[in-house]
């Protein structure tokens, strides 16, 4: 009879005698406190229930609120009547009613008896824990609490702040170091004898009933007064979320919970029947016997937390909407985006997608459909090539796009003629790789067959939005990567800015290009733009282009062979 | 949010709420079975209309999902499905020839049996061929995750009403009683749709997914709302404002998260475009009896007529609800 039991239940009564009994059953005393919330028809029914067994008792009852005094009172009654009680028991470990043991007690007994002076206590000072809710940590000693946190939050809120603007400041005890840390704990008799048989203790309660949530730091400073032996965790398998609550197990956890080899874990769903089953009958000698290795479960769980706190980048659903700002990712992953690239190159469509292996679009916001690669009327996902569909939100269109071809890299063309209402989330979503030849629309205007008055009016039209473009890429806030060449600028030397794009798309293995797109003939541009300028509209944003030289002159000179007599 | 505003949307709940009491003298009980209900029982509230092919398998759906009681108004059906339903020991079942519109298509006799018998416990409000689906809901049953919504403080759940359909005409296969509609209907869209927020009811407005990509093309702003929020921890201060979209009082419909993360969420298969669809289209455009003068109704009659193919090469095959969770139509949330 080395290890005496504290079980604190409030409901499913029935699983909480299943845990007792079991307890029992292998010698261990158990200390039953029910919470007052429980009607006296039910309690009495329960205690009937368990009458039969000796190793049972109850210990008085008194009113738990979450946050509250009550919860530690009603582990020090359990305690005293444990001690009293049962005298050979040496270690008590405090469980609650949805607690279930997942190894033989034997072992537990075992790893207890191997180490008769150890208290297993986690038990942190404040500065050093990160898991306090509502940024409570060192104030949860100094300030009052008369609020509810669960039913009063607004009031709760409100004084606490009203206390931190006033400096009100409650004194700590002479001596106390305030400690904190998880409420499941498993003291020796000794540490916890002292801590209940403490001439001091009227003094120290007194000033626990109005610290916020005494029950994970009446014991977790008290026996760092008294332990000569803390070691600093839970014997209790219990994950928090980012609420402060803790995680509960399913059937569906049970190979989890095998694999961890812990001696208790909490909390357990009432109707997890496969989970009682399974380690509520003795035989369960299938878990080994090694260390407690929760680290399989504490990485689902801090997914789980993170999932809820962040989210997956650049999804939008039904159950995240984020607010402007806090999106954690416009999209889920990089694509570029290319403006006045085909107007200058012929090939350039096919060119790209074989050099950099990534799906290729064409004008994606083309007034007439979406131009996605190769045609398609539908893609990923579904979605469609309507215009309208697309238009009636432009940025979802975007969005849901590139988080359904998640895994493959996706670049499309974009233009003045386009529709430029998506222009905002471009410049601001750093998934983005913008690359831009300024001017270049101008280019199928020279080749089309047209009344010049006709073009000169949509030269003039493109170049006015293009320029509205370029303003929102070179505003302060734009996050996307962002270059711009001027037409001029770029066929100088046009190799060496695909060159970095490519190299920055990182998809092809690193080498040099060896051919480049088919570059549009230009013989005559700079006569078009001329023209231009004479009737009255000044094309600017091409850079400068010489009237009469034709800006390519890429005509290799033949060097004049070597002979060797 | 203003005093001023905040206090409309009261006198609007209130007015919503009345409306509900008025209605309840058009319910007709035919068996009414609410003295079985037990504390903390979860009930499902439906309305239908000749649906009785659907019946065996929602009720086997629903059942073994862990629902304890089915409250159903059945608007005249014809087909025999009123008495198949009275004869359900779980069913409490009423009748109405009222109209289906003049009751904004059966929310009106919902709240009110809702107010009358469910305040307390977890509703799920759907329709005969709507299937829910939850994270875990193959290993969990519904109380899993009605036992967790409670501790977490949270009342309401959304699913979205994600539309299934078959692999070529609607009408090659016909729907069998007691056959799981999703083994025919078992084609679905991933990723077309779009989301804004209702800033006066702050629930979000979904559109999209097939019948905006092959019925309402051209117009995608009269595409049908596919955001639902069909389970709810129900006090008799509440009620649905328009279909299960969104409810008062407006906290409710904040079944999404602002800042960043998601919040745990389910789907609604929704398994309309089987055989009968076609003849429902026909019935219900005659009848006038839909949403909109049935705008919707209209456009589907229109291309019915043509291909009623809603397949393309994109569309998804429906495995489970963990494919859904990673195609991002649903979350795990901090459910673990």
């Amino acid at each position: 009879m080395s290890v005496g039991i504290i079980m604190l239940v409030h409901t499913a009564l029935g699983r909480a005698e299943q845990v007792a009994r079991h307890w029992a059953a292998s010698d261990c005393p158990v200390v039953i406190h029910v919470d007052k919330k429980v009607d006296n028809k039910t309690y009495r029914e329960f205690q009937n229930a368990i009458r039969d067994e000796p190793l049972i008792k109850f210990s008085k009852r008194h009113f738990c609120e979450w946050g509250g005094w009550g919860i530690t009172a009603a582990t020090q009654a359990a305690a005293e009547e444990l001690l009293h009680s049962f005298a050979d028991v040496r270690h008590v470990f405090l469980a609650s009613g949805s607690c279930l043991p997942l190894r033989p007690v034997d072992e537990l007994k075992e790893y207890l008896d191997a180490r008769p002076r150890t208290d297993f206590i986690e038990s942190a000072t404040t500065s050093d824990v990160p898991w306090t809710v509502g940024g409570l940590d060192i104030e949860r000693f100094t300030l009052r609490f008369p609020f509810s946190w669960k039913t009063q939050r607004r009031m709760f809120d409100k004084y606490v702040a009203f206390q931190r603007k006033l400096g009100l400041k409650r004194r700590i005890p002479k001596g106390l170091v305030p400690h904190m840390g998880s409420q499941w704990w498993c003291l020796t008799r000794q540490t916890l004898s002292a801590i209940l048989e403490d001439p001091e203790r009227p003094k120290y309660d007194r000033y626990f009933r109005k610290v916020w949530i005494p029950d994970e730091s009446y014991f977790q400073t008290l026996a760092r007064q008294y332990s000569a032996n803390i070691e600093s965790r839970s014997l209790t398998l219990s994950k928090f979320d980012f609420q402060g609550k803790p995680h509960i197990f399913y059937d569906d956890h049970l190979q989890l919970l095998r694999r961890s080899d812990c001696f208790v874990a909490r909390k357990i769903w009432p109707h997890a029947d496969r989970v009682y089953e399974t380690f509520l009958t003795d035989g369960a000698g299938a878990m080994k016997r090694a260390e407690p290795n929760p680290g399989k479960i504490d990485r689902i769980f801090a997914k789980a937390v993170e999932r809820r706190t962040r989210g997956r980048a650049g999804l939008v659903m039904h159950s995240r909407f984020p607010n402007e700002g806090w999106e954690n990712g416009l999209t889920c992953s990089a694509y570029s985006v290319f403006q006045g690239f085909t107007e200058l190159f012929e090939d350039f469509e096919p060119w790209l997608a074989k050099a950099t292996g990534t799906q290729v679009h064409g004008h994606l916001f083309s007034p007439e459909r979406a131009e996605f690669s190769s045609s398609q009327t539908v893609i990923n996902g579904g979605l469609s090539n309507a215009p309208e569909l697309r238009d009636y939100n432009g940025a979802a269109f975007l969005t849901n796009l590139i988080w359904n071809t998640r895994g493959e890299r996706q670049c499309f063309q974009f233009g003045p003629m386009d529709t430029q209402k998506i222009c905002w989330k471009l410049s601001n979503d750093p998934n983005a790789q913008i690359s831009v030849i300024t001017g270049a629309w101008a280019v199928p205007l020279f080749t089309a067959n047209q009344n010049f008055s006709d073009l000169r009016r949509e030269a003039a039209r493109l170049q006015k939005i293009e320029n509205k473009f370029l303003y929102k890429l070179r505003n302060p806030y734009a996050k996307a990567r962002i270059r711009i060449w001027t037409m001029a600028e770029f066929i100088e030397s046009p190799m060496e800015p695909l060159q970095t794009i490519i190299d920055e798309i990182g998809n092809a293995p690193q080498r040099r290009l060896s051919e480049a797109p088919k570059m549009a003939d230009l013989t005559g541009f700079g006569q078009f733009l001329q023209n231009l300028k004479n009737q009255g509209m000044h094309p600017h944003l091409m850079g400068d282009f010489p009237i009469h030289d034709d800006p390519i002159t890429p005509v290799k000179k033949q060097r004049k062979p070597y002979l060797v007599k | 949010m203003g005093i001023v505003k905040s206090y409309r949307l009261r006198l609007q709940r209130k007015r919503w709420r009345i409306r509900a009491i008025r209605k309840r003298r058009e319910l007709e009980p035919i068996r009414n079975r609410t003295r079985q209900i037990k504390r903390g029982d979860i009930f499902l509230f439906s309305t239908m209309r000749n649906e009785h092919v659907r019946l065996p398998y929602f009720l086997k759906y629903y059942r073994d999902l862990g629902v304890n009681h089915f409250f159903i108004v059945d608007n005249d059906s014809t087909d025999g499905g009123l008495e198949y339903l009275s004869e359900q020991p779980d069913v409490s079942v009423w009748h109405s020839q009222n109209s289906y519109k003049r009751s904004r298509y059966g929310v009106d006799w919902l709240n009110w049996l809702q107010l009358r018998y469910a305040h307390g416990h977890w509703c799920l409000t759907v329709d005969p061929d709507e299937f829910f689906l939850f994270p875990f809901c193959d290993t969990r049953p519904i109380r899993a995750l009605t036992d967790w919504l409670d501790a977490s403080s949270i009342k309401s759940f959304s699913a979205m009403l994600l539309d299934m359909y078959p692999k070529g005409r609607i009408d090659a296969e016909t729907y069998l009683p007691v056959q799981n509609p999703m083994d025919i209907a078992c084609w679905f869209d991933s990723g077309n749709y779009t989301i804004e927020k209702n800033k006066k009811l702050g629930n979000l407005w979904i559109q999209g997914g097939p019948r905006a990509r092959v019925f309402f093309p051209d117009t995608p702003e009269k595409a049908p709302a596919l955001n639902k929020i069909p389970l709810v921890k129900w006090d008799r201060r509440y009620t649905y404002v328009s279909s299960t979209h969104n409810l008062l009082p407006r906290g409710l419909n904040l079944v999404y998260d602002e800042w960043g993360g998601e919040k745990a969420s389910g789907v609604l298969l929704h398994t309309k475009f089987l055989n009968t669809f076609s003849e429902k289209a026909q019935e219900e455009l005659e009848r006038k009896q839909h949403y909109s003068a049935s705008v919707e109704y209209k456009a589907y009659a229109e291309r019915l007529a043509e291909n009623p193919d809603l397949w393309c090469k994109w569309s998804e095959k429906y495995i489970n609800w963990r494919q859904l969770e990673i195609l991002g139509l649903m979350s795990k949330g901090n459910w673990a």
